[in-house]
């Protein structure tokens, strides 16, 4: 990678917010040459971190970034958000723990559908989680 | 963002997802769906998601949510069109949908809904 990857933010503010990060996320896997089920895990993905961001995090913002090399073809979403932060990470993460009305699935999951997941939370600073994943071209 | 429709065939109500959702629409699908099954009297529920190229946790909640509360007014909810894509994403995602059926085409849906309990496909337990 020789140069910084141009990258799109897109706020959360509103419901209306996660369909435009799904949107944004879609063109970028799109943009990196990612196979339709890549497609569908990113924007799954983006998806579940868009509404905790919004839900959990009362709002932030995604940044959605392409990387690409002779070989390979990266989206990296990075989500941040200013709200109560995560006590215990590792609770969170537990497959069917949730404080709100969904099912559990929104961190855990989204870890599960990416190739790399790293998590940064701490109650009174915030939340910001950045995850990608990666697709080897065909030569 | 414009309601989803809601078709009344028979005894069966068809619901063709035209659009992606926004939360609140999918909050407002499922009340829409209830109510139309008392009030039509309806004994079965087809739903079709094959205009969907992303089903999230939440959307996939409220249909078996959906399929839940049909049941106990007696009607059957039956999934159709779900792409290969979302299904392995689902998957993935660590979702198992018990007690959702699903059908590959409105034609099978309609046998499951007519045959009343012997479906030739259920979602995984």
């Amino acid at each position: 990678m020789s140069e910084t990857p141009p990258t799109t933010t897109v706020a959360i503010t509103n419901e209306t917010d996660i369909v435009h990060v799904r949107q944004a996320a879609r063109e970028a896997a799109v943009t990196a040459g990612f196979s339709l089920v890549q497609q569908t895990k990113l924007v799954t993905a983006a998806s579940e971190l868009a509404r905790n961001a919004l839900v959990y995090g009362g709002g932030g913002r995604a940044e959605i970034a392409v990387e690409e090399t002779s070989l390979t073809g990266t989206v990296r979403l990075t989500f941040v958000d200013s709200g109560p932060g995560i006590p215990d990470i590792e609770v969170a993460m537990t497959d069917g723990y949730t404080t709100g009305s969904g099912l559990g699935l929104g961190l855990g999951g989204a870890r599960r559908l990416a190739d790399r997941f790293t998590i940064d939370s701490a109650p009174g600073k915030g939340t910001r989680i950045e995850l990608s994943i990666t697709t080897r071209r065909k030569s | 963002m414009p309601g989803v429709p809601i078709v009344k065939l028979h005894d069966v109500l068809l619901v063709t997802i035209q659009d992606e959702l926004l939360d609140y629409s999918v909050d407002e699908l499922q009340q829409q769906i209830t109510e139309q099954v008392v009030e039509q009297q309806a004994r079965g529920v087809l739903i079709d998601i094959s205009v969907l190229d992303v089903v999230d946790s939440f959307l996939a909640r409220t249909l078996h949510d959906i399929a839940a509360a049909t049941s106990l007014l007696a009607a059957k909810t039956v999934v159709v069109g779900m792409r290969p894509a979302v299904a392995i994403t689902l998957v993935e995602l660590g979702l198992v949908l018990a007690g959702l059926q699903t059908a590959l085409s409105v034609e099978e849906a309609l046998d499951i809904l007519h045959e009343g309990g012997r479906p030739r496909r259920t979602a995984r337990r």
